[in-house]
Order: C-alpha cells, then structure tokens, then sequence
C-alpha cells in the first residue's frame, strides 16, 4: 500500500518538473529574446532599411525585411487559404467519396511533415530550370506550398465537425451543394478557418528554411514580385553569428520583431475564434 | 436561361474545379517524390547505395560523397531529442490533463500553443545565445570534456524543446477523449491516479500516444535552421554527444551554394532531400498503420 502511495507521490512530482520545464523554457526564450532585442529596438533600426553593405554595414535598420515578411507572408497565406478552403469543403462527403477524401488527407498529412527544407530545395531547383532569378515571387510560391497542408488540414477538421443536419436543411430549401459549402458550411466553420489562416500564417512568417534559398538578400524594399527580398527568418539566420555587434543586433532586433509577431498572431487567433464561436449554430 | 439552369451550372463547373484543385494536391506530391528521384538519379548511378550510405568521406572536391557521418549524426540528434522530449512531454501532458486543477489547464493551454508557433529560426538564436554558452562552460566540463558549445548534445536539446509542444498538445487531446467511466471503473477497484493513467489512460490513448511521438520525431529529423545553427557543421563522425556533427536538413543548408554548381553535386544534395523525404513518408506511413490496426483492438 505504501509502495504505490510513495509511486503516485515521485511522479506526480517528476510531472510538475516536467511542466515547470516546459513553461520554463518559453519563459527563457521570450526573455532572451527580449534582454538582446529591447535595446537593439529604435526609431532607426524600425524606419530604415538595411544600409548598402549587407553583412558589415553599421548604419540602417531591418525595414526592409518587416516589409520583406509581410509581402512574402501575406500573399502566400491568402493563395493557400483559396486552395485550402476549395479542398477542404471539398473533402467533405457531401462531395466525395470517404475513401478517396481520407487518402487525400494522408497525403496532405504527409505534406504538413515534410520538412520546409525539401519545398526549399524543390523550388530551387525548379527556379534554376526555368532560369528564373532569387525574388519575392519565388519566396511566396515556396511558402504557399509549405502551408497549403497546415491551412487545409486544419480547416478539414474543423468543417467536418459542422452537422449534417444544417446542411441537410439547406439542401432542402433547394441550394445545391455548392452553394450550401460555400454558403452555409463557410460562415459555420468560420472560426475554424480563421484559425487555420492565422496557423498557416505563423508557420509562414516565421520559416526561413524554405526561403532562404529563394528571395536572395536586398538592401531595400522590394518594388516588384521580381526582385530580391530579405525577410526577418533569413535575417536572423544570416547575421546572427556576424562579428560585428551592431550587425548582430539587427538579428536580435528581427528576433524580437518576429516573436512580437507570432504573438499577435497567436493572440489575435485565440480572441477571434472565441467572439466567432458565439456566432455559430450550436 | 433561367435562374436555376444558371444555379446548377454553375454547381457543375464549381464543383469540377474543386476536383481540379484537390487533385492537384495529389499531383504536387507525386511531383516532388518524382522530380527528386529524378535529380538524384545522377548521382545514385555513380555511386552505389552502400558506397555513399558507408563511406565516411565527405570531400565533393576530390568526388567523395560519404553520407555514414552525417546519418550517424541525424540519428543521434534526433534519437537524443526523442528521449529527452518523450518522458518529459507525457508526464506535462499527464498532468495538464488528470491533475491540474481547471484554472491550471485553461491557463497553460496557450502558453503551449505559443511554444509551438515560436519559429525555428528564433529557438536557434535561443540556443545559440544560451545553451550554447552553458554546454561550454559548465555541461561539458562536468564531463570532462572539452567542447565549443556548438555540438550533437546542444542540437539534441534545442530539438527537444521545440518538439514538447506537439507532442503535450497532441496527448492532451488523446487522453481527454478517453472515456471518464473507464477511469471511474479503474478508480472504484481501489487504483490509485497514478495506477490509473498507467494501467487506463495509457493503454487507451496507446495509438495516439504513438502517432504524436512519430509527429514529433518527423518534425526533430526535418529541422534545419535551428540545428545548422547549433550543432557545429563537421561531416565527421562525432565521438563524444559534445563533438560538432551534422544532420541531412542542416548539411543541405549549409552546402545550398552548391545548387548550382556541378551536376554531380547538386544530385548529391538532392538526394540527401529525397532521403529526408522518403524517411517522413516511412514515419507516416507506419503511424497510420498502427493507428488503423490498433483502432480496432481500442475501441471502446
């Protein structure tokens, strides 16, 4: 008796640890990223682009890639909400067969897995075939594909739980399936879609390993989809280990730019889904 | 034309674009497995399999590409990361979802959540500017050994944390779908919680518990950023955990350049691209099997 008490008692223990640790280690992240990246944060390093000389150069911000992000992150987030949303209504049996919509999830699973270093190199090579240049395009194509899989398996889960007795009345009214997914399934999937985007644009602002092959690097904001781009991700990655420390204090600035971000991102999706929740047939 | 001949045309022509698109998810798959066996195919016809597998070689300058360090490397920086991250991820998930009071559970949630959408890029920065310096200074000393910080232990770690928040967030879901009357029936034959999620909830939530551990490890064996920028970048086979090695993601990373250089290289590399490819659709592909076997032994 006393065994299994003193048992209950070591691992109730080892799991506070083990939270404590988890909790810990985004407590430490959050504050190192703001012990380095507060005091790089000014009005120059916000308002200024990076000066002409990229790794060395001691004057000028990261606005260049604030904006960098955003054109990248933006455009590749709505062409994969329009391929996400198309897939995932159509997913549901109304239109498909079971069997075939759970292969296409499996292979979207698969997708979501795939390390963004393949859509990388994918994209690349393709780049190279066509003999395209690095530019914005190519960034926002590489991170369209990257987060087709999250947007659309993620919507998928939440527009399968939507009853089947609303879209039966709708069907009953006369709408055709069509109208009923984009019409009626839509607005009560809505926070679960909004959801999905706002996964899929986290998960895209902040990758650089699909992209850092593709935008190249630039010193200014882009002006068209073919020129060349920085974003935050592949700042940080560029100029975190620079000898220089002001050069080094624009990627701790990205850093805390990016966290900044993600956080609004992560916030922002918490408050919506709750007010849209109230919206929805239950 | 009326407006209803209009309604289901407009049904039809919607509804075969959506096959299109769904299609095409299909096709976009085949195509990357495709196109990489295809740009590999170079390089695995110079070279047999077991050569480049067992060789530990790695100079693309006098033509030899052994891959033997870099897979050791892979294997143990993630194998490393998995057993750090596997006991310490239950037992939070364990306690998030059968002891912590209500208020607790509502208000870890997000902070999971966040743990799981904070960048790659932005843990590596973390680990270069904190477990680096750690493992330098006082992990590696405690060995006995010496060591830049930049090593296979201080990857393993860094992978570690970034895999805690899917695999928490995943078994969480699992164990709050298993039925409450199977803990009550294990609870009211004198069992204490701790018996109870050891004997019940584990064995009930056993497939899922397995699919989220593979989840994690798919995201371990694919990260790059983060591990380039931590784990030292020498294809040598390492000796000690606080020895540099290198994985396939970050050896990709760092060797990009060469893209677009010699056909020979850039096959090389790609191969290692379908090798990290073929390896997560292995992962899934078993995690569904399981996940199908089991469902049906579990039901309950």
């Amino acid at each position: 008796m006393n065994k299994r008490v003193i048992e209950e008692g070591v691992f109730e223990i080892l799991m506070i640890l083990s939270l404590v640790f988890v909790l810990g280690s985004l407590i430490i992240i959050i504050s190192l990223v703001l012990y380095h990246g507060a005091p790089a944060i000014t009005v120059e390093m916000l308002t200024q682009t990076s000066s002409s000389r990229l790794y060395t150069g001691r004057g000028g911000g990261i606005l260049n890639a604030i904006v960098g992000s955003i054109l990248l992150a933006i455009p590749a987030t709505l062409l994969a909400f329009m391929v996400g949303l198309t897939v995932a209504l159509f997913l549901q049996s109304d239109f498909t067969h079971p069997q075939l919509a759970n292969s296409v999830r499996f292979i979207l699973d698969i997708l979501w897995g795939t390390p963004s270093i393949i859509y990388g190199v994918f994209c690349m090579v393709i780049m190279f075939i066509l003999g395209s240049t690095t530019s914005l395009l190519w960034g926002i194509i590489a991170l369209t594909l990257l987060e087709i899989p999250i947007i659309t398996r993620y919507m998928d889960e939440t527009i399968s739980m939507v009853p089947h007795g609303l879209k039966e009345s709708a069907y009953s009214l006369g709408l055709t399936k069509v109208e009923t997914a984009f019409k009626i399934v839509r607005k009560q999937a809505l926070p679960g879609i909004i959801a999905g985007v706002l996964l899929g644009l986290g998960r895209g602002i902040g990758d650089a390993a699909s992209i850092v092959f593709l935008i190249g690097e630039s010193n200014s904001i882009p002006s068209s989809f073919d020129s060349p781009t920085s974003a935050l991700p592949t700042m940080i990655f560029n100029l975190y280990s620079q000898p220089d420390p002001y050069v080094r204090q624009k990627a701790y600035a990205a850093a805390f730019i990016l966290l900044i971000i993600v956080l609004i991102i992560s916030v922002a999706s918490r408050i919506l889904t709750k007010r849209l929740t109230k919206h929805i047939i239950k | 034309m009326d407006n209803k001949r209009l309604r289901l045309i407009r049904d039809y022509i919607t509804t075969k674009v959506m096959i299109a698109i769904t299609l095409s998810i299909f096709i976009l798959f085949c195509f990357i497995l495709l196109f990489l066996i295809w740009r590999s195919s170079l390089f695995l016809s110079e070279y047999s399999i077991v050569e480049i597998l067992l060789s530990s070689r790695w100079s693309p300058a006098r033509g030899e590409f052994g891959l033997y360090p870099i897979i050791i490397g892979t294997i143990l920086v993630t194998g490393i990361a998995l057993l750090i991250a596997v006991p310490i991820s239950l037992l939070s998930a364990i306690y998030i979802s059968e002891y912590a009071p209500a208020k607790l559970k509502h208000f870890v949630r997000p902070f999971i959540d966040l743990l799981a959408g904070v960048p790659s890029v932005v843990y590596g920065l973390c680990a270069f500017l904190f477990i680096v310096p750690l493992v330098k200074d006082h992990i590696a000393p405690l060995f006995g050994v010496q060591s830049t910080g930049l090593c296979i232990f201080t990857a393993s770690v860094t992978l570690s944390i970034m895999v805690l928040p899917i695999i928490i967030s995943l078994c969480v879901d699992s164990f709050a779908a298993v039925p409450l009357p199977l803990r009550e029936a294990s609870l009211s034959v004198g069992a204490t919680r701790w018996e109870t999620v050891k004997k019940v909830v584990f064995r009930a939530s056993a497939p899922s518990i397995i699919s989220a551990v593979i989840l994690g490890f798919g995201r371990a064996f694919g990260e790059t950023i983060a591990v380039n920028m931590v784990v030292g970048g020498v294809s040598r086979v390492p000796v000690s955990l606080f020895d540099p090695g290198q994985t396939l993601a970050s050896k990709i990373i760092s060797d990009y350049s060469e893209l677009s250089s010699i056909p020979i290289r850039e096959s090389a590399l790609l191969f290692m691209a379908l090798l990290l490819l073929v390896v997560v659709v292995a992962f899934n592909v078993i995690s569904k099997i399981i996940l199908s076997k089991t469902r049906r032994r579990w039901s309950y």
